[in-house]
């Protein structure tokens, strides 16, 4: 079998794991493909380098895909999602001083999303009614499940991101120092980066993302939409890959190892044990709290890998709550035209027997 | 007029900088604000209101650039990626290079092309630039080592340098080795048998 060498694009998140996974335990080699994984500094370096094929494939947030397949914010890109690489996994983290202030404010239990949005919205009307400039949050990008949910959670309290609260993208790796530094006053990100905070002892995690959605559209397997035609045994191959990485990483005697290749210098470049008790699903928390158990905290399984073009509307949504755009039914076609089921579907019966064993 | 746009070059290296903001200079324009710290770069948008920002690929802070202003209402003026989509030649030769450009306002794309091909052109010749340096570096290097295993061969076969290195080469050139390759074998050798 002659070897296809493939680079491959990512960010420092836990949820890049099936693509490490597919390299380091061999289910890449196995498909015949020499991959190369490289680890990027910005997401929008990763949609640029997927355009100009210097990567055959990235790590790639779902409303990103959909944005430069839009073209919206300036950069037109077509992408397509044979498959996603998780759902859920995300987490908001306040700064230790905002997560008291929240707290002492919370009429009720703040674990309700409901009670804490409108403990938040306590907290921006007394520092505007006390004269103090108004708190910033910050997601992973523009285009991102983080900002979406927190739009759905400020919405909760009728407050609006970007308007009651400030706004800034801070790229994952750059949210601890952000936090530490009063720059922020909270974030919504991926993990391992609320836990990060959490044991850097400058944030409190106040909501897992599953807390506000189940099942929630994260990150895709992106290519250039046109190579998904071009290069169809390359896309089936890597496809492979990664269901067959899926299964290995659902089995929890897996995950001290995960965790090893994740914690590497040139993967995530943090501590094993913060990694593995994420993939365990005890979340630390701060403050003094002990750590939260939550049930599938981040899914890697088969089912959460189907794309489904469903997503896309929430992501259109999210889109139009955050006034990006305003949607049109051409820019549903579209962007729901980006997750590729069919392709996934098949990927998945010509590897049934091998998932099965 | 060209030397009316404010233009804000962010980039960690500071001579690559220097390289990009003299190219600029050249090409006729003046107004010039070079940033290094990539922390606070909305403020510095704020404060120097520029109409081009040049940034490097590696910055991280390229990810808040880019939606700033779909997000972030305190940004008084849109800033968006420029991108000629009727042009790939140059979207391609942008990020080979390294470089990327946001443009406020909605800057014309004639006004913008001619930024963008002096950066692309200046990163390049900054990064041969590099090249040639890590060239001569590594020349430097192989050069000690030819020497240190000259003197080893010269050391142990009681043969003057010429004739050493006569040795070396010949040795290289019948296994179809590099001269530096042989260097090194003789080397790691000799620090085994020690």
């Amino acid at each position: 079998m002659t070897t296809l060498h493939l680079r491959v694009g990512f960010m420092p998140l836990v949820d890049c794991a099936l693509v490490v996974l597919a390299k380091d335990e061999g289910f890449a080699e196995a498909e015949g493909l020499n991959l190369e994984l490289i680890r990027e500094i910005s997401w929008s370096n990763l949609r640029d380098k997927l355009n100009v094929r210097l990567f055959d494939a990235a790590h790639m947030l779902g409303p990103a895909a959909i944005a430069a397949t839009l073209g919206i914010g300036g950069v037109k890109a077509p992408m397509a999602a044979p498959l996603a690489l998780n759902r859920d996994g995300a987490a908001i983290t306040l700064s230790l001083r905002r997560f008291e202030e929240l707290s002492r404010l919370a009429e009720g239990d703040p674990a309700d999303t409901a009670i804490s949005a409108h403990a938040l919205a306590a907290l921006v009307a007394r520092r505007k009614a006390a004269g103090l400039p108004p708190l910033t949050f910050a997601a992973v990008f523009g285009f991102s499940m983080h900002i979406y949910l927190l739009g759905e959670w400020l919405e909760k309290a009728g407050l609006k991101l970007g308007e009651d609260i400030r706004f800034e993208v801070v790229p994952p790796p750059q949210t601890v120092e952000a936090l530490a530094s009063g720059r922020i006053d909270g974030f919504c990100a991926g993990a391992p980066w609320n836990s990060a905070a959490v044991a850097a002892g400058v944030g409190a995690m106040v909501h897992a993302s599953v807390d506000l959605r189940r099942n929630c559209h994260d990150k895709v397997l992106a290519w250039r939409a046109d190579d998904v035609q071009k290069r169809p045994a390359a896309v089936a191959k890597l496809g492979a890959a990664i269901l067959n990485a899926s299964a290995w990483a659902c089995r929890p005697e897996n995950f001290a190892r995960m965790a090893q290749h994740l914690s590497a210098p040139d993967r995530l470049a943090l501590p094993a044990p913060l990694i593995e008790r994420i993939l365990l699903g005890e979340l630390i928390q701060g403050a003094d709290r002990p750590p939260r158990p939550i049930d599938r905290f981040i899914r890697f399984d088969r089912e959460a890998l189907r794309p489904e073009p469903d997503d896309a509307d929430w992501v259109l949504a999210g889109m139009a709550r955050a006034g990006q755009i305003v949607a049109t039914s051409q820019m549903h076609d579209i962007a729901r035209g980006v997750f590729l089921p069919a392709y996934f579907d098949g990927i998945f019966v010509a590897n049934q027997d091998a998932l099965k064993k | 007029m060209a030397s009316h746009l404010r233009i804000l070059i962010v980039d960690a290296n500071q001579v690559r900088a220097a390289i990009i903001e003299e190219g600029l200079r050249e090409a006729g324009y003046d107004q010039l604000i070079r940033m290094t710290a990539t922390t606070g770069l909305v403020a510095a948008i704020e404060t120097h209101d520029p109409d081009v920002v040049v940034i490097d690929l590696e910055d991280p802070s390229r990810d808040a650039l880019a939606d700033m202003f779909l997000v972030s209402r305190h940004i008084r003026r849109p800033i968006t990626m420029f991108v000629d989509q009727s042009d790939s030649a140059s979207i391609e030769a942008a990020v080979e290079a390294g470089v990327s450009a946001y443009i406020v306002d909605g800057l014309k794309k004639e006004r913008m092309q001619p930024i963008l091909q002096t950066c692309i052109s200046r990163f390049n010749a900054f990064r041969k630039l590099r090249e040639e340096l890590d060239e001569a570096r590594s020349q430097l290097e192989d050069r000690k080592t030819i020497d240190r295993a000259k003197a080893i061969v010269m050391r142990l076969k009681g043969l003057s340098e010429d004739e050493a290195y006569a040795l070396m080469r010949r040795t290289a050139m019948n296994e179809k080795r590099k001269l530096i390759d042989i260097a090194r074998s003789l080397i790691t050798a000799a620090e085994m048998l020690k």
